[in-house]
C-alpha cells in the first residue's frame, strides 16, 4: 500500500502544552488534512516578515482517526524551530504544515512487529500505540522503550499502559536497576516479530540496530528512523 | 503562506548564494541519516558493477576500481531534511570513467543506483554525465566513515543527498525512469535542491 502524501496546508494550534521543561506538545487542527499512516511525519515551516523560512520534520503521535494532529518536540539547544514551537508559539497561531510525509518507517498492522524507541523517538511509535489499541492489533506491535529518566520520557504512562518494555539508563523503575536493557529483557519481545522499527537519535539508533542483529533479527528486517542535531 | 506570529529567524545564511531555499548551513557537522541498519562492507568481496543497457557491462573489484584515474570534487552537499554542508572534499573516481567502459546504449536515459543493503535511487543518466557524479572513497582526506557509506558510496551533489547512495554496489542503466526507495516513500523523482524537489510532486 503506497502511503499517503499531502500539500503544504496550514494548522491551527488548538491545545498546547510542556510535559517537560525540553518538551511542547502541540495538537493542531489542519486545513484539507490527509489522513496519515501511523509513523509518518509532517514539516513544520516558519516564516519571517522578511519571507525568510526554516522547515523541519516533526513525527505525528496522533492516532490518524484522532481529529487532531498532534506533535511532540522536543527542544534542542540553539534550535531554530524547535526554539519558536517551544518558547514563542500559543494557541491560534497558525502555521505552514506539509505532510503526511514518509512511506518507510510506517505501521499498518501488516506484520508482527517490535519498535525500539530511544527517548523522543518514542513519537511515531506512540502513534503505532494509538492506532494498535484503537484496531485491537497489540499482539502484533511491541514496544521497547530506553530513557534516562521517567520525567524525560514523552509519554512514559501511556506507553507503560500499552505494555512496553521500559528500560530506564539513570534511575530505577520499581525493582529494575537502571539499565540499559539486556538481551534477555528484549528477547520476549522480539519473537516472531517479522519487522523492526528503530527510532531515536544517530547514536541510539547504531546502539539498537546492533542489538537487534545481535538478537538474530535479520538487518533488511530493520526499519531506521534517526534525527540528530538539526534542531 | 502566512508570516509566522512572533517568528522572526536567527539563522540568517552568510552566504545566501551557496544556500538553496530552506536549507541551513550545518557548519563544522555532518548528520548521519539512514534508513537501514548500517552493513559492515568488506571491501575484498565488494564489487562495483555498471549493467542494465550498457553495450559492455563490467565489474570491477576494489583493486580495480582504485587503479582507475581518480578524481576529486570540491565544493556543498544539500540533504533533504534541510541541512546543507560547504566545502566538502570527496575523492574516488568519476561515474563517467566507469560509462567510458561499460558504454551506455542509445536508448538508456535513467540509472538506478542499487546499494549492497538493498536501497536504491533513480536518476536521470544525465545527472550522472559529464562531471557531475562519483564513486568516492575518501572525505577531506580520509576514509569515508561507515555511517556516511563508507568504504564507499555514490556522490552526485547537485541533487539531494539521498540521491548519492551509500554502500553503492551497482549502476543499472534503463531505459524508462522507475522510483527508487525513497522515491516510493513520497520523494522526487530527480531531487534538485535550487528547485526545491523535496517531494513526489514538487515541480
Amino acid at each position: 500500500m503506497a502511503a499517503p502524501t499531502g500539500d503544504w496546508t496550514t494548522g491551527t494550534i488548538i491545545e498546547l502544552d510542556h510535559p517537560t521543561d525540553r518538551l511542547v506538545r502541540l495538537r493542531l487542527h489542519v486545513d484539507d488534512r490527509v489522513d496519515h499512516l501511523p509513523g509518518q511525519h509532517y514539516v513544520v515551516r516558519l516564516r519571517a516578515p522578511d519571507d525568510y523560512t526554516a522547515q523541519r520534520s516533526y513525527s505525528v503521535a496522533s492516532d490518524p482517526d484522532d481529529p487532531l494532529l498532534e506533535l511532540m518536540v522536543e527542544c534542542l539547544p540553539g534550535g531554530e524551530v524547535s526554539g519558536h514551537l517551544h518558547d514563542v508559539a500559543e494557541v491560534g497561531d497558525v502555521l505552514e504544515l506539509r505532510g503526511p510525509i514518509g512511506g518507510w518507517f510506517v505501521w499498518d498492522g501488516d506484520v508482527p512487529a517490535v519498535c525500539i524507541a530511544g527517548g523522543s523517538g518514542v513519537v511515531p511509535v506512540v502513534a503505532m500505540t494509538r492506532y494498535a489499541r484503537r484496531l485491537g492489533l497489540q499482539e502484533r506491535l511491541r514496544v521497547v522503550v530506553v530513557a534516562r529518566t521517567w520525567a524525560e520520557l514523552p509519554y512514559a504512562a501511556e506507553l507503560q499502559r500499552y505494555g512496553a518494555f521500559i528500560a530506564l539508563t539513570r534511575e530505577n523503575l520499581g525493582d529494575r536497576v537502571a539499565a540499559p536493557p539486556y538481551h534477555d529483557e528484549l528477547a520476549p519481545y522480539l519473537d516472531g516479530v517479522e519487522r523492526a522499527y528503530v527510532c531515536g537519535s544517530v547514536g541510539f539508533a547504531s546502539y539498537a540496530t546492533r542489538m537487534l542483529e545481535e538478537s538474530g533479527i535479520r538487518s533488511d528486517t530493520i526499519r531506521v528512523e534517526q534525527f540528530g542535531e538539526s534542531g | 503562506m502566512p508570516v509566522t506570529r512572533g517568528f522572526f529567524g536567527k539563522r540568517r545564511p552568510e552566504r545566501p548564494d551557496r544556500l538553496p531555499p530552506g536549507q541551513y548551513d550545518t557548519g563544522s557537522s555532518w548528520p548521519t541519516l539512514t534508513a537501514e541498519a548500517t552493513p559492515v562492507l568488506d571491501v575484498d568481496t565488494w564489487t562495483m558493477t555498471v549493467d542494465g543497457l550498457a553495450a559492455r557491462p563490467h565489474t570491477w573489484s576494489w583493486r580495480e576500481l582504485h587503479a582507475l584515474p581518480d578524481s576529486t570534487y570540491f565544493g556543498d552537499i544539500h540533504c533533504v531534511t534541510t541541512w546543507s554542508k560547504f566545502d566538502m572534499t570527496f575523492r574516488g573516481i568519476s561515474v563517467d570513467t566507469l560509462l567510458e567502459v561499460a558504454m551506455p546504449m542509445p536508448e538508456a536515459q535513467f540509472v538506478m543506483a542499487h546499494s549492497t543493503t538493498g536501497y536504491t535511487t533513480n536518476l536521470p543518466l544525465a545527472d550522472v554525465t559529464g562531471g557531475k557524479a562519483w564513486v568516492v572513497w575518501e572525505v577531506d582526506g580520509k576514509p569515508l566513515p561507515r555511517g556516511h557509506g563508507g568504504p564507499v558510496r555514490l556522490l552526485v551533489p547537485h541533487l539531494y543527498f539521498w540521491k548519492s547512495a551509500k554502500w553503492v554496489t551497482r549502476l543499472e542503466l534503463m531505459e524508462r525512469d522507475r522510483p527508487g526507495f525513497w522515491e516510493q516513500n513520497g520523494y522526487h523523482d530527480r531531487g534538485d535542491p535550487w528547485l526545491e524537489q523535496r517531494y513526489q510532486g514538487d515541480p
